[in-house]
């Protein structure tokens, strides 16, 4: 008996509860407390990296645009960087706001996105409708001035896709100023909220030292007071000439995390309305014409809502590149749990997993094989069908509930 | 300013740059005997603070290339360290155990690409499943899917 560990493990995933998304941690508790953290990813490999290598240079940002739903205007970003440090080449100013305005409304939604996921795995869903609600009017202003609510594709090497309309600019500004009062009475709630604060203050704390150790990036470090914003270090885009301030909390804790990332969005909104008046003015076009890359090297990078987004490409002066390297802030930022899990209590661990808001689907899409004859179970077709008809089940539901209202 | 760093690490490991090539003033690549890597990583991470961003493993026509991006977020700079490793049997000093950041990534450059990463305190696989057969690298050139397609289609 003496020689029993008394350690036990609990498993979280490889579906996320909450999160729907595929991670395994594993728990290794001693009653209450959390002892040890293991992590196991890969469960949504997509060999991204190996397919950028098939892809032309146009066709890539598409491609990396779609590793995550939520910030998907970040990938494409640090890719025509990337692209574009290869060329060496300059964007015309008007490009610059644009992408500098794309990038900040979608940290933003994303931002909002966070919070109402963090009310609702506290169980305060309360929070989690709120932030949705006021995340909504940023998702139709994407959709105005891109045509789309997510997956922008507005990003090209050289320049963006689509110019901005100037009068879609007065109802741009009306949107954005009317987000700042909702936003900032709904901090104000969210922050003096007793059961927020008992929930997230001093639970999951990063120190400074563990930061700069694992490298964390975004909300992450600048919660634990390191002020790493590669808009801020490494300007790139507009963001040298706007004027804003990086948000530095010192604490570490997820309660200092959630202060960031509202913080954050105001920092976000001033950025918009300044690109949004400049774009009144600069007119020197769109598209700086990128018609070949030379062979070389680029580093491109993007200061995502969840850190630093950063792509590397190796071109041989054909139209591919020869080697694509993307790496996404959650490489970095989910190590961290080692040490932010480990002595608090398994009811903690849950948000204290989710304050990096973590983007599985950045790190690592689905395929089922047979484990025995390793052949695919499901393909294209197959998926396409399943979709159809569930599609046609709903139609039929939808139709027989009209029919019963009308007549 | 710019070039205080430079100076700083020849005058330290001028024996071990292979290559210096400065891109632009905000990216220099530096070519490192893979004997001295460790040493060199540790002073760019330790003594002039720079952030580990990433390590990006490439099968080369040379041999297989690691570069491991460090950031300098006070000066605007990429200092770019590579090593180029044997293609036989491409083999390193991991710098894990130096800088933490590089853990996960090394396990990942171990399981895509074949690259041994000697001394890593824990070499399991990090994206790819465990009964993942050995010898099995698909970021390679001349990798053929072990399920008898070419590139990760079915046959």
């Amino acid at each position: 008996m003496a020689t029993k560990s008394k350690t036990q493990i609990i498993p979280i995933g490889p579906y996320h509860p909450l999160q729907e998304e595929p991670e395994f941690f594993k728990l290794h508790v001693e009653g209450e407390k959390v002892v040890k953290l293991e992590i196991e990813l890969g469960y949504n490999h997509r060999g991204i990296e190996k397919l950028a290598e098939g892809l032309t240079y146009d066709q890539i940002p598409f491609l990396v645009e779609r590793i995550c739903g939520i910030c998907s205007s970040s990938h494409p970003f640090a890719s025509v960087n990337a692209m574009e440090d290869i060329a060496d080449v300059d964007v015309p100013l008007r490009a610059k706001y644009i992408r500098t305005f794309i990038g900040e409304l979608e940290r933003i939604h994303s931002h909002l996105l966070w919070l109402g996921l963090a009310g609702h795995f506290l169980g305060y869903n309360t929070v989690w409708m709120w932030a949705w609600k006021q995340r909504e009017p940023v998702l139709d202003l994407f959709e105005l001035i891109t045509g789309n609510r997510n997956h922008y594709a507005m990003f090209k090497p050289g320049g963006v896709r689509r110019d901005v309309a100037d009068e879609d600019i007065p109802t741009a500004m009306r949107l954005l100023e009317s987000l700042e009062k909702p936003v900032m009475m709904f901090t104000k709630i969210a922050l003096q909220d007793p059961v927020l604060q008992a929930r997230l203050k001093n639970v999951g704390v990063l120190t400074k030292e563990d930061c700069v150790e694992l490298g964390a990036l975004g909300p992450t470090s600048r919660a634990s007071g390191v002020p790493w914003d590669v808009r801020h270090d490494h300007p790139y885009a507009a963001y040298g000439m706007v004027d804003w301030d990086v948000i530095v909390t010192q604490n570490g804790d997820v309660f200092d995390k959630a202060v960031v990332r509202l913080l954050e969005t105001f920092e976000s909104v001033k950025i918009c309305v300044q690109c949004l008046e400049k774009l009144r003015e600069v007119k020197d076009g769109i598209d700086a014409e990128l018609k070949e890359i030379p062979p070389g090297e680029g580093v491109g990078h993007h200061e995502a809502p969840r850190g630093e987004v950063f792509h590397y490409a190796r071109s041989d002066g054909t139209n591919r590149p020869i080697r694509y390297k993307v790496r996404a802030p959650s490489f970095m930022n989910v190590p961290t749990n080692h040490r932010a899990v480990v002595g608090y209590t398994v009811s903690d661990a849950t948000i204290t997993l989710a304050a990096i808001d973590p983007c599985y689907c950045c790190t690592e899409r689905m395929l089922v094989v047979d484990a025995n004859s390793g052949k695919q179970v499901m393909g294209w077709k197959d998926l396409l069908r399943l979709s159809q008809e569930k599609t046609h089940r709903l139609m039929e539901k939808y139709n027989s509930r009209m029919d019963r209202i009308w007549t | 300013m710019a070039d205080e760093v430079l100076e700083g690490i020849k005058a330290k490991f001028g024996g071990a740059i292979v290559e210096v090539f400065e891109k632009s003033p905000r990216r220099t690549y530096i070519t490192v005997d893979p004997a001295s890597l460790p040493e060199v990583a540790e002073y760019v991470y330790k003594d002039l603070g720079a952030r580990f961003s990433i390590a990006t493993g490439m099968h080369m026509v040379e041999g297989f290339e690691v570069l491991y991006h460090f950031a300098l977020d006070n000066a605007d700079r990429f200092l770019n360290l590579r090593v180029i490793l044997d293609l036989d049997k491409p083999s390193v000093e991991s710098i894990a155990t130096r800088v933490p950041a590089t853990e996960w990534i090394e396990r990942e450059m171990h399981e895509l690409l074949g690259i041994e990463f000697r001394n890593h305190p824990d070499m399991r696989h990090l994206l790819l499943d465990d009964d993942w057969p050995e010898g099995n690298y698909p970021l390679r050139r001349d990798w053929k899917d072990w399920r008898g397609g070419e590139n990760g289609n079915e046959k």
